[in-house]
């Protein structure tokens, strides 16, 4: 089954081109890398997937439904920026999506704060850089959304962090969601891809399994990001 | 574990287990951690680890009991065939890399006597 389709879509801001015909197709139960240096488009992309931005042309939807309050619901994002307030403690921060989201699994989210080593108590301005995206990914894969976007998760977080992230990403993936990830720390991604989209200049430029990727080219992804973006 | 780049990851963890199992740290009817474990703790893919056990199963190496688990293949003959396997691999591996750095059939020997003979020795000190 298919979560998402985008077909041909273009978007502009004012004369400037963010993506130039981008078409994608993500399948239930994989996970996906949106892979793609800064500006090429992939933040503008996820604007578009959850409503922030309309297109310019083309259409996108999720689960067959057009993007609007219809398919938000479907979607749970993880923002490559600090969206909760100081006050806030971490229990706090799991009433508010409680509240927002039917989705939201208040058990899951407990069992995701222990394995990060945070505690519900701990205030959100207290938080290190790390602690705060380990919370926002905690919170995030929390919702059982049929669309699970994870932009940049890995951003500014030290490799033992990031180890656990990415373990809580493997723990909470199920057959009945997909996963897509952005990134630009390909050799960290790469193990959890199932599929990667490589976006350059708002097209994509190749596309495929990461394993038949791997064995038809001989060259791991990271490398193969190299050799596309190379200028 | 740290991946290698050219190889598809599900064969580098089918490698592992294989591994595992001429050393013996896996015997024939040991129950296969399950799919959730090994993603978890190689921070892989549940969908990769899938792939891994089909592998193995084709391979022979493994046979999936429904509802238990996978299990490891019973029989002397296998750990022996997937060692003279594995052995051969890593040799045509090894024999690889000296040709390329231009070695003949004699120097490659020698380097490896001399490699065991230096691990002799340490773990005579040791």
């Amino acid at each position: 089954m298919i979560t998402l389709k985008a077909d041909n879509i273009t978007k502009n801001y004012f004369k400037k081109s963010a993506l130039d015909g981008m078409s994608i197709q993500l399948e239930q139960g994989r996970v996906v890398g949106l892979l793609g240096p800064n500006g090429s488009g992939k933040t503008t992309f996820l604007k578009l997937a959850t409503g922030l931005v309309r297109p310019t042309s083309g259409s996108i939807t999720i689960c067959g439904r057009e993007i609007g309050y219809m398919s938000k619901e479907l979607v749970a994002l993880l923002p490559d920026s600090e969206f909760l307030y100081d006050w806030m403690t971490i229990k706090d921060a799991g009433s508010t999506y409680a509240a927002f989201f039917k989705d939201f699994n208040t058990k899951r989210y407990s069992e995701l704060i222990d394995f990060m080593k945070l505690s519900f108590d701990m205030k959100f301005k207290s938080l290190s850089k790390g602690m705060k995206e380990k919370l926002a990914l905690a919170l995030t894969l929390s919702r059982d959304a049929r669309l699970i976007i994870l932009d940049e998760p890995l951003n500014g977080v030290d490799p033992v962090a990031r180890e656990q992230i990415l373990g809580a990403i493997v723990k909470c993936f199920n057959q009945e969601s997909t996963i897509l990830i952005t990134s630009h720390l390909i050799n960290e991604v790469e193990s959890i891809l199932d599929e990667a989209y490589f976006l350059k200049e708002g097209k994509i430029v190749l596309h495929g399994f990461t394993d038949a990727l791997r064995s038809e080219r001989n060259k791991s992804l990271d490398e193969l990001y190299r050799e596309v973006f190379a200028c | 574990m740290k991946f290698n780049d050219s190889t598809p990851i599900y064969l580098q963890i089918v490698e592992k287990i294989k591994a595992d199992i001429v050393a013996g740290k896996l015997k024939g009817g040991d129950k296969l951690p399950s799919v959730r474990e090994i993603a978890e703790n190689f921070k892989v893919n549940p969908n990769t680890v899938q792939r891994v056990y089909m592998e193995l199963e084709r391979e022979g190496v493994a046979y999936p009991q429904r509802g238990i688990g996978t299990f490891v293949a019973e029989g002397e003959e296998l750990v022996k065939k997937l060692k003279s396997t594995q052995a051969h691999k890593y040799t045509k591996r090894y024999v690889g890399e000296m040709k390329e750095l231009g070695m003949a059939k004699k120097e490659v020997i020698e380097n490896v006597e001399s490699v065991l003979e230096e691990d002799e020795n340490d773990h005579a000190e040791g």
